[in-house]
């Protein structure tokens, strides 16, 4: 079945489809048509799943790993401010080993608070311990969600799972999207087995508790790590299956005409659909340029990006996120994961865009690749530039004079 | 009260469940509620804590219970309890669980938790209804991290954040007055040195679902500066004098279960707590003492008017 859905909708469809039994949920935009959706087709009768809202996201957080960790397939939403409300949670039951999956929809963080995307939210969950998958499409959230499931509840794996989309960008804008039927999924999602995990009478089980020193500390911690270390052949062996099941590949990490390119966009999200055209531009006007985007960020796709990149002599990394002080995030992944290697040391240039939804323009992605191209031709690597046109700044000045004359206009009175 | 089983001491537990051997302080209040209620309630349970002392009872490899446990993080038992038995529900209703399988839900958390932290958490679960019993051991602070102010921490008292010489300024919170407006299954007070009133208690809350309090005063030697064989004492002493009224809520119904025919001085309790030093050392703060007192009094002259029951 073909359906025009929101990216939100596709959430709610992967949901559905993965047959979840549980919804912790509380409400933030741009996610709460999610669970609205779902809650719509549980008071229909439409899905078998409990709902339940919570007092906070953190609250949130900790029933759905509680659920998951007791043996219940479990899915739940959040974005933005929720999902840094929720922050001690998310490490926590990452640390629970309980397998579910939380779709984040990117919404920059205050302060200022603003409803528009950007990837600073997800980012600050780095390193908490979930898998992450990041989507570009709305048939990629779909399809994100039940892969997230199928890897969240492999016993090489047994993590969390975040799939990240975009909000308004993929939240509110419909697409086309291939909605496959329960009989087809069930062919490639198998119930939860929750195996050792779970509560019950007679089996006591003691689940997350504390210990002394770093012996047994430090042992659980890399459990986690290899944990998430094995994911990676896990996704590749999914989308393998999901393949030959629904006919749509995904990999670790999509490369869009990359063989021959000299220079390589690297970007995550539904804004590398924006790359993509540039790119398609680009090479109209005789530029051999490809694009570079992680589907898969945590684990991190490490080899899958080092042989992306062997050869090519500029990168341009575009950041929707700012680590201020540093610059990109993405950036300081990749710098790490390309260090030291002989056979792959391309330039890397930094660029900051997207912030608060603020969009890319044709011109911009024309002007990233000269300035890379500068780059690689002096050597000289410019710090990090933060994507901005003169009009912009224009406006801003044209707002600065309003908001100061108001403060002004407030003291005469 | 229903029928209960405990009539005499004689008919309390004679085995106790919970292990021993804990890093909890000699002495400890709280633990000594514990192995109460922990001995009526028995193994089919699964604990869900927040962090406090009690969060170092399962150390790994080790455990003193017997049933399941699960630890979550200060805030968030409550939710950590809603995960787990709406998680057990629907095992339950799938088939994928036997009855015989099914455990109490059980949320320990200590006063920090209870008054402060969790609280959002804990109104969310008694607004939905949620079945499950929530036990706080009260230590009137923040026990573990060295007994800083809290939000149940009494007017006058020393605390590691209240060092001056009148101690904390402000009041006790009245948790079980906030837990009864939710009108919950059940919600009582309840404390290790009166542990027939305790057992009934428990007995009580085990026999209804929904949301329910055990709120135990919790004596705390390490926090409260008394010698760790005085904590019977001391407990009896919380009741004697009125500082800690026994009693119960259900229905939107407070019964005091246990009235102190003649209520001790309230100095009687406070003078033998290193953190109340300070209101009879230099000298008498008088002002301090009869303020307490006062308060004391008054509380329980309205219960006195209403006999015993608060409409
Ligand atoms: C979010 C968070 N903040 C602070 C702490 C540090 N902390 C651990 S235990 C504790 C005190 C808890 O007090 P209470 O609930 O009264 O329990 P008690 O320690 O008295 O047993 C604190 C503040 C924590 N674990 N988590
Ligand atoms: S500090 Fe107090 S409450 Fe905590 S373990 Fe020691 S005696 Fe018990």
């Amino acid at each position: 079945m073909r359906e025009m859905l929101t990216g939100n909708g596709a959430a709610a469809w992967g949901a559905r489809l993965a047959e979840v039994e549980y919804l912790p949920a509380f409400p933030i935009t741009p996610q709460t048509e999610i669970i609205e959706t779902i809650a719509k087709w549980i008071d229909f009768g439409e899905c078998n799943c409990r709902i339940v809202m919570l007092d906070s996201e953190h609250s949130m957080i900790t029933a759905a790993g509680a659920a998951a960790t007791t043996g219940v397939r479990t899915f739940t939403a959040t974005s933005s401010q929720g999902l840094l409300y929720g922050m001690e949670m998310l490490y926590t039951v990452a640390g629970w080993r309980a397998p579910f999956v939380l779709v984040n929809v990117s919404r920059g963080l205050a302060s200022p608070i603003t409803l528009e995307p950007d990837h600073n939210d997800i980012l600050a969950a780095r390193d908490c311990g979930f898998l992450q998958l990041h989507c570009a499409t709305c048939q990629e959230v779909l399809d994100s969600v039940l892969l997230a499931f199928r890897v969240a509840e492999d016993p090489r794996v047994r993590l969390p799972v975040i799939v990240n989309l975009d909000g308004f960008y993929l939240s509110f804008t419909r697409e086309p999207v291939k909605v496959p039927s329960v009989q087809e999924v069930a062919g490639f999602l198998p119930p939860f087995d929750p195996q050792n995990q779970g509560f019950r009478a007679g089996t006591p089980f003691s689940q997350a508790v504390a210990v002394l020193g770093g012996t047994a500390y430090s042992y659980f911690r890399y459990q986690s790590h290899l944990a998430a270390r094995n994911a990676e052949a896990v996704f590749t062996e999914s989308a393998v299956l999901f393949n030959e099941t629904f006919g749509r590949s995904y990999q670790a990490v999509e490369t869009y005409c990359c063989d021959d390119a000299e220079v390589v966009f690297v970007m995550m999200g539904s804004f590398a659909t924006k790359a993509k055209a540039a790119v398609d531009q680009l090479r109209a006007a005789g530029q051999a340029v490809g694009l570079l985007r992680p589907l898969l960020l945590r684990p991190f796709p490490a080899e899958a990006v080092r042989r992306a990149l062997v050869g090519k002599r500029g990168v341009a990394i575009v950041d929707q996120n700012l680590s201020p002080g540093y610059g990109g995030i993405l950036h300081s992944e990749f710098a790490a994961n390309l260090y030291g290697c002989r056979d792959v040391n391309p330039v890397l240039v930094s660029f900051i865009g997207g912030l608060g939804g603020r969009d890319i323009g044709p011109e911009e992605f024309f002007e990233m690749v000269n300035i890379t191209r500068a780059a690689v031709a002096s050597g000289c690597i410019p710090p990090p530039r933060l994507l901005y046109t003169e009009s912009e700044l224009r406006d801003m000045r044209k707002w600065q004079s309003i908001a100061l004359e108001h403060r002004s206009g407030g003291e005469l009175q | 009260m229903s029928e209960t089983r405990f009539k005499t001491v004689r008919n309390l537990p004679p085995d106790h469940l919970l292990g021993t051997g804990t890093a909890m302080c000699a002495g400890c209040g709280g633990l000594e509620a514990l192995h109460q209620i922990y001995d009526i309630l028995g193994e089919k349970t699964v604990f869900i804590n927040a962090a406090g002392c009690m969060t170092l009872l399962a150390v790994y490899p080790f455990t003193p219970f017997r049933g399941s446990w699960l630890y979550t993080a200060m805030a968030s038992a409550p939710a950590g309890a809603q995960g787990v038995r709406d998680a057990l529900d629907i095992l339950l209703e799938r088939g994928r669980m036997t009855a015989a399988e099914d455990l109490q839900t059980v949320v320990l958390t200590g006063d920090g938790a209870a008054y402060g932290m969790g609280l959002s958490a804990t109104s969310g679960a008694i607004e939905r209804g949620l079945d499950f019993l929530y036990i706080c051991y009260d230590n009137e602070g923040y026990g573990n991290t060295g007994q800083q102010t809290s939000g149940a921490t009494p007017h006058g008292a020393g605390t590691a954040t209240n060092k001056g010489a009148l101690g904390y300024p402000g009041d006790k919170k009245d948790l079980f007055a906030i837990w009864a407006a939710h009108r919950p299954a059940y919600v009582a007070t309840v404390i290790g040195a009166e542990p027939l009133d305790l057992a009934r208690k428990v007995e009580q809350a085990m026999q209804l679902t929904g949301p329910r309090l055990i709120l135990a005063l919790a004596p705390c030697p390490t926090g409260w500066g008394f010698d760790p064989d005085a904590t019977v004492q001391l407990g009896k002493l919380a009741v004697e004098t009125g500082v800690w009224p026994l009693k119960e809520s259900r229905g939107g119904k407070t019964m005091h279960t246990k009235v102190p025919k003649k209520r001790l001085p309230v100095e009687d309790y406070l003078k033998c707590q290193g953190r109340f030093a300070h209101l009879f050392v230099p000298e008498r703060k008088d002002s301090v003492l009869l303020e307490i007192q006062a308060k004391i009094d008054a509380y329980w002259g309205a219960v006195e008017c209403h006999g015993a029951v608060d409409p």
